[in-house]
């Protein structure tokens, strides 16, 4: 069985590692030092999980200070002991809550466990490969992510508390450990695991690229790939080149904290006491952290960008609506997002001719997002819609995405931002596009592929439940957020509402008090689902969905090496769905053009005359003629 | 025999194309750090207002010099000529080592005419910071070296040995480069 296969790509070597696989695999090398990517991939997936439920219960946490901010709860001194003295939150507490939220959210669910999941996932699969480039690398980037959430969670453990800067940690606070609580090991811990986590993700990210350049199956050119593939390719392709330049600026921030440099400090004074750190600039921080925090908020959407894809073409039964625009658009967000960080710095001092240059950049990445968008829109105009729980989060992507891109085309507005940077607005905004949207694209990927993960079907009823109770909370949270930013309220404040002018928004804070409570509420019964459907759920059939793409043709038990003989030739193009002309409504992508006579068209043949010719010559025999006329 | 290359191919190809995507994320990293330095001396009008250490131009000409052994070396394995080739690989991690003690010998120069890491001048402390990250770069290609050395002692089949060669020979050539980017881009901004 194994002889046959060896003229099909990297066949040969995994056949060495498939037989030893499967003497002598323990508990520790099947679960938890394995190299195999699926396994991989369900690491990233529940650590990602357990993240997010971590980064949730913070912003709860917080949440309850904002709406109460004269309550006191004596429940929270016994969950949280001095950081919630007499039951209300420390306000370095407070700060320390935002950050670590932010950092967990943005990095450890949004980046490890999105792309970290679904490109292990993925890739290998849907190309046609048995498993990534490098086995091992895949495994130390695992490895390197979950260390790096173990130390940046063991920072709730120390006595002065996590970090509290802000997840963009800018100098000064970052860099004197003296100058507050949150500057201190809590600091020191948190650049600790974000150099950790920066590896895992170059590590991945590298291992990603290599493995969709060098070992696609026969027949799978790039413009075969799945939608999925591009988006984890351009998104691997950012990671590699933005989050060097984040551990430069890294680096030259611990020179600062630990040996007494001065690239960012200048002119500062403690407790009256003047620093000797002298002629630096928290500027050249903030140039070389955006430089990798804006790409980041793409690496953060483009794989959702590309399951949303996916799902909907799938569930839609027709093909995406214009897939090479799909490709190019992602191209395009993937070159502008490496010329647009300076908008995050337009109240900086900047020149404003500066600031006009990154404001035009910036409005351009509006025109490749609107192609997605309307590329979206226009696969679902008249489809045969599954309604399924993948399918409603895919279409929540999308509408997180149209509303919180429009408000973004007003933040990009130099003249707009002066007023509306660090407020609310700007939270709001980012919530909805990067935040709802990229969370809504990764819980579309888990309902979508969870059978290939698990073998199981997670059940759709709570999914549903989950889906509209998720949907409705999470505008209810940010869209009134919109309104608090207009009327000026600074974000990371810890209580506002203590400003006479401002007071009027506290009622709106318990709004949105309640429905995060309801958002997190409506968790359970995704966790619910997710948990038992592992053990109890239905079991799924080979092709649950009825999708076109290379995944779909492995058995329902994973094994190693993904195909059990053969790895599958790929002869056409991942949205072969609802062809006319053909029986059933999708043809996968190891269908080849000569079993489905009846419904090829003339461009699938790429120019190949012979074939044309043996297909004309069906096509006068079964008086197949005339039937693309009929179906226009 | 073609099967036989075709595996090879599979086998090292996707692992030879890891090595060049870290040498993109290498080259954005210092790319980050000089892009840094021209934005510190643009905004804070410091420059860098002392002449680097002589001994910076020898440390060049041994990098330099260590990449011809090494292609030398690299040249002789294609030969199968495995005494040459430990030879030239022997030779090249004398000289990496060499270059290394010229660089923190380059430091002592500096501290001891006062221009210290700390400084508040950031540019002088942005010279350390690229060498001492260079030096970190050097540290991995002596690995990566050794472990060239040990499959040409080894009993390792000749295509692992050639495969690692190769890695050695990249890897190597890139820091060598690197280097001179840095020492060039210095000179250029004194």
């Amino acid at each position: 069985m194994s002889t046959i296969a060896i003229h099909t790509s990297a066949t040969m070597h995994h056949h060495d590692d498939h037989s030893h696989g499967h003497h002598k695999e323990t508990f520790l090398t099947k679960y938890v030092f394995s190299q195999d990517h699926k396994m991989i991939a369900k690491q990233f997936l529940i650590t990602g999980i357990i993240m997010g439920v971590i980064a949730m219960t913070l912003s709860i946490l917080f949440r309850i200070q904002l709406a109460y901010p004269d309550h006191n709860f004596p429940l929270l001194e016994v969950l949280l002991g001095k950081f919630a003295p007499d039951g209300r939150l420390d306000p370095n507490f407070y700060l320390s809550l935002v950050t670590i939220h932010g950092t967990i959210m943005v990095f450890f669910v949004l980046t490890a466990g999105l792309s970290g999941t679904f490109s292990n996932l993925l890739i290998p699969l849907q190309l046609g490969a048995r498993d990534m480039a490098s086995p091992f690398m895949n495994m130390l980037s695992y490895w390197l992510f979950f260390s790096a959430s173990v130390i940046m969670l063991s920072t709730f453990f120390i006595e002065s508390g996590p970090a509290g800067a802000g997840w963009t940690i800018y100098p000064p606070l970052s860099a004197l450990p003296k100058a507050m609580p949150g500057s201190g090991l809590g600091m020191t811990l948190w650049l600790v695991s974000m150099v950790l986590f920066v590896a895992s993700s170059l590590i991945g990210g590298i291992n990603y690229v290599s493995t969709i350049l060098n070992m696609r199956t026969k027949g799978m050119d790039l413009w075969k790939m799945p939608l999925t593939c591009w988006a984890f390719f351009l998104t691997a392709v950012l990671g590699i080149l933005s989050f060097p330049v984040l551990v430069a600026g890294i680096v030259l921030l611990v020179f600062d904290r630990s040996f007494g440099t001065s690239f960012y400090l200048s002119d500062i004074y403690i407790g009256g006491q003047a620093l000797a750190n002298e002629g630096g600039s928290p500027i050249l921080w903030e140039h070389l952290f955006w430089f990798l925090g804006h790409p980041e908020v793409y690496i953060v959407i483009m794989p959702a960008m590309g399951i949303a894809s996916e799902v909907m073409s799938v569930n839609s039964r027709k093909p995406i609506f214009g897939y090479h625009a799909m490709v190019y658009s992602l191209i395009g967000i993937t070159v502008l997002s490496f010329i647009v960080w300076g908008h995050h710095m337009f109240v900086t001092g900047m020149n404003p001719f500066l600031g006009g240059v990154f404001m035009i950049t910036t409005l351009i990445i509006a025109v490749p997002s609107a192609v997605k968008t309307f590329n979206w829109l226009a696969t679902l105009w008249r489809g045969n819609i599954r309604f399924t729980p993948a399918m409603l989060f895919a279409i929540g992507l999308v509408s997180f995405f149209i509303s919180g891109g429009l408000t973004g085309i007003w933040l990009g507005n130099a003249a707009l931002d002066i007023n509306l940077h660090d407020t609310y607005f700007v939270v709001a905004h980012f919530h909805l596009v990067m935040g709802s949207a990229a969370i809504f694209g990764m819980l579309a990927g888990i309902y979508h592929w969870y059978p290939k993960m698990f073998g199981r079907l997670m059940n759709p009823k709570l999914g549903y439940l989950h889906f509209w109770l998720t949907f409705a909370s999470a505008y209810l949270v940010f869209f009134p957020m919109h309104f608090m930013g207009l009327d000026g309220v600074p974000r990371r404040y810890y209580a506002f509402t203590e400003f006479e002018s401002m007071q009027k928004w506290l009622s709106v804070n318990v709004f949105i008090t309640w429905a995060a409570i309801l958002g997190a509420v409506a968790q359970v019964a995704f966790l619910f689902n997710f948990f038992y459907s592992i053990f109890f759920g239905e079991k799924s059939t080979q092709n649950p969905w009825e999708a076109n793409t290379l995944e779909w043709t492995t058995p329902v038990e994973r094994i190693h090496g993904n195909w059990p003989g053969e790895i599958p030739t790929v002869y056409r193009w991942a949205y072969d769905y609802s062809k006319p002309g053909h029986d059933a409504d999708f043809i996968t992508q190891n269908t080849p053009l000569s079993e489905t006579m009846s419904s090829n068209l003339p461009h699938d043949f790429a120019g190949n005359e012979e074939a044309e010719r043996i297909q004309e010559q069906w096509n006068i025999e079964h008086k197949n003629i005339d039937s693309r006329e009929e179906v226009k | 025999m073609v099967l036989n290359k075709d595996i090879d191919r599979h086998n090292f190809q996707p692992k030879k194309f890891i090595l060049w995507l870290f040498i993109v994320s290498s080259i954005i990293f210092f790319a980050g750090l000089t892009s840094g330095f021209i934005v510190y001396t643009g905004d804070a009008g410091k420059k860098l207002n002392v002449q680097l250490p002589h001994v910076f131009i020898y440390s060049t000409a041994v990098i330099i010099l260590s990449s011809f052994t090494l292609h030398w070396s690299y040249l002789q394995s294609k030969k199968l000529k495995f005494t040459q080739q430990k030879v030239g690989l022997w030779l090249t991690f004398v000289l990496g080592i060499l270059f290394i003690v010229l660089q923190v010998y380059g430091w002592a120069v500096w501290t001891n005419l006062g221009v210290f890491f700390i400084n508040s001048n950031a540019s002088i402390s942005f010279v350390y910071a690229f060498t001492f990250l260079h030096i970190i770069h050097i540290i991995a290609g002596l690995g990566v070296l050794i472990a060239a050395l040990v499959s040409s002692y080894g009993k390792l089949p000749n295509v692992t040995n050639s495969f690692r060669m190769e890695i050695a020979s990249i890897f190597w050539h890139f820091v060598d480069i690197l280097w001179i980017y840095l020492y060039l881009f210095l000179l250029l901004s004194q």
